[in-house]
């Protein structure tokens, strides 16, 4: 019974024993001069898990009293978790040392954010829910503001600390009347409360209050409005960690919470999830044309992202899971590519984020604008690159739950979007002359932007098998 | 005779103090944290309260890590605001706005 609990939280244990091991070795030691080895150990570390967890992990285990849940869909997204916090830290190493940001804590706080993530995913009760999540957010907060000689840096740190601290404050509320009216804090107890018969007035005030919390870390709108300020202020690589590993997390959670504690009642919160989605995929849409700042840019496209997601969750069917995670899975991937290119922006060493330095970037640099331009297409859903695959399967699963107008809403939205992501194509082969990038750069960011364009390609064939590995973690959570 | 209703009442007035003192605070970011902090108390309230009237122990163990993850929230809050301090040269509500758009 204890030896089975713990061995389903191993992993988290694990990298948690790593991360204050690190810490200690670090402040005993010559400090930042460890951080890249520090930077390369955590990588390597989250890599390996992820592998082990994928290999390793089979059935279901509801350990801890049901607390921690250790199924097929958790593990889905740990992997895909661990695999992209893993991507995203050996891409910062490069950047973050040549502009002497590269801090022993910086692996640190990455390696906890993750253990956090993973809690949050296996969680099965509220209360681990909402450790899980501080856990998370806390370590965000401070990476957030990892610069901290720069005004921008310190101000995304303090906006993301106030609504961070805020939308946890509403899931907290939520949890709390959750449980009030339905006795108990289990998702295994909540379901068959909610269940039977009405439901009551005081659990419905409670979904309402987890929802919004929860849309908030996922930054579904109207709650959006600290994703353009955090990505533009943040650090880059902090950035890209932030449009990947807890955006999947944060899904994986808000699907938990849904499917495994109000599973019973569908039609209470298949509406809401369904204006959140239409509103977040046409703010982020629309808002992003304006933006000329790349990492604000991608602000909007990953809004705009999540309310496609959030699409695949409104339909409320195993099949809408399904499609979630896979859409979740390549959109990270499209990510780490995108992110590994704004890295490498840089002009006379500096890093430059206006899209208007992209300017006929195809003479300069070829093969790296068409890496690019396909990640471009894929982003915009454009056939017959993975990118579409992710929207069409959400589209299904919004068509097959009979809600065809949110369909319709996402097509229109998507045309909308394509425009931006368009632009910046062809800024990059019709732009006017200007002052151009430098060209070189890392090969290890290089690297990370061909694989990801080239698994834009191919993975046409058979999306690398993701779609059966979503269907069986989708299987375990929608009975 | 004092219900569970009336501590719900008093829970939810010091929530919605909380969530006003965030919105409509134009002043001072400690204002902010301390709005934080009421709202995470309200929780606590109603926690306490329910665990009460159900007999059940779940409630309070829940608000004892709801205090802990407060106070490691505040430090970490204060942490950041001490930069954003020594950058900026001023805490008012009103100057966190670099970014904008």
């Amino acid at each position: 019974m204890t030896s089975a609990d713990f061995s389903a939280v191993l992993p988290e244990v694990v990298i948690s024993l790593f991360a204050m091991g690190a810490l200690l070795f670090a402040v005993y030691s010559n400090k930042d001069k460890q951080a890249p080895m520090l930077t390369w150990a955590t990588a390597g570390l989250l890599a390996v898990i992820a592998f082990w967890i994928g290999v390793t992990g089979e059935g279901t285990t509801a350990a801890f009293g049901g607390m921690f849940i250790e199924d097929a869909f958790s593990r889905f997204a740990k992997v895909v978790i661990l695999l992209s916090a893993s991507a995203i830290l050996l891409m910062s190493e490069g950047y973050m040392a040549r502009r002497d940001l590269l801090r022993f804590e910086y692996p640190v706080l990455i390696a906890l954010a993750a253990v956090g993530m993973m809690v949050m995913v296996s969680a099965g009760d509220l209360m681990t829910l909402y450790m899980g999540l501080e856990l998370q957010s806390l370590s965000l907060y401070v990476v957030a503001s990892l610069r901290r000689d720069s005004v921008k840096s310190t101000e995304a740190g303090l906006k993301y600390f106030v609504l961070g601290a805020l939308s946890s404050g509403l899931l907290l509320y939520g949890a709390s009347l959750t449980y009030g009216y339905a006795g108990t804090t289990l998702f295994s107890g909540i379901i068959s409360v909610a269940s039977e018969g009405e439901m009551s007035l005081g659990l419905l005030f409670g979904l309402v209050f987890l929802i919004t919390g929860l849309a908030f870390k996922v930054s579904a709108v109207p709650f959006h409005m600290w994703t353009p300020d955090v990505y533009e202020g943040s650090p880059t690589p902090v950035t890209a960690f932030f449009a990947t590993a807890p955006k999947v997390a944060a899904m994986a959670l808000f699907a938990r919470v849904v499917h495994d504690a109000f599973g019973g009642v569908v039609a209470d919160w298949q509406q809401i999830l369904a204006l959140l989605s239409v509103l977040s995929m046409f703010l982020g849409a629309i808002a992003a044309i304006g933006q000329r700042d790349i990492k604000r840019l991608m602000a909007y496209s990953s809004i705009a992202h999540m309310g496609f997601a959030l699409m695949g969750l409104a339909a409320g069917t195993a099949f809408g899971v399904q499609a979630m995670l896979v859409y979740m899975a390549i959109y990270v991937t499209m990510n780490i590519g995108t992110f590994a290119f704004i890295l490498s922006m840089e002009r006379d060493g500096q890093n430059v984020t206006d899209i208007g330095s992209l300017n006929l970037y195809s003479r300069t640099s070829p093969a790296k604008a068409l890496a690019m331009l396909i990640l471009l297409f894929s982003l915009a859903g454009v056939p017959p690159l993975v990118g579409f695959f992710g929207k069409y399967y959400v589209l299904l699963a919004a068509v097959e739950a009979d809600m065809a107008w949110l369909a319709v809403a996402g097509v229109i939205a998507s045309v909308i979007g394509a425009f931006y992501y368009l632009r910046i194509v062809y800024l990059m082969y019709f732009g006017e002359e200007g002052d151009g990038l430098d060209t070189g750069g890392s090969p290890v960011l290089g690297g990370f932007l061909m694989v990801s364009a080239a698994a834009m390609v191919l993975g046409v064939i058979n999306l690398f098998g993701v779609e059966a590995l979503a269907a069986a973690a989708a299987a375990t959570l929608v009975n | 005779m004092v219900g569970l209703e009336h501590y719900l009442t008093v829970a939810a007035a010091l929530f919605v103090i909380g969530i006003f003192g965030l919105f409509l605070n134009r002043k001072n970011v400690i204002i902010l944290l301390m709005s934080i902090e009421l709202i995470l108390l309200a929780v606590n309230i109603n926690l306490v309260a329910f665990s009460s009237f159900l007999g059940d122990l779940v409630g309070q163990v829940f608000t004892l890590f709801v205090l802990t993850v407060a106070a490691a929230e505040a430090a970490i809050g204060l942490a950041i605001l001490v930069c954003f301090f020594r950058n900026r040269g001023t805490i008012d509500v009103e100057d966190v706005n670099v970014m904008k758009g």
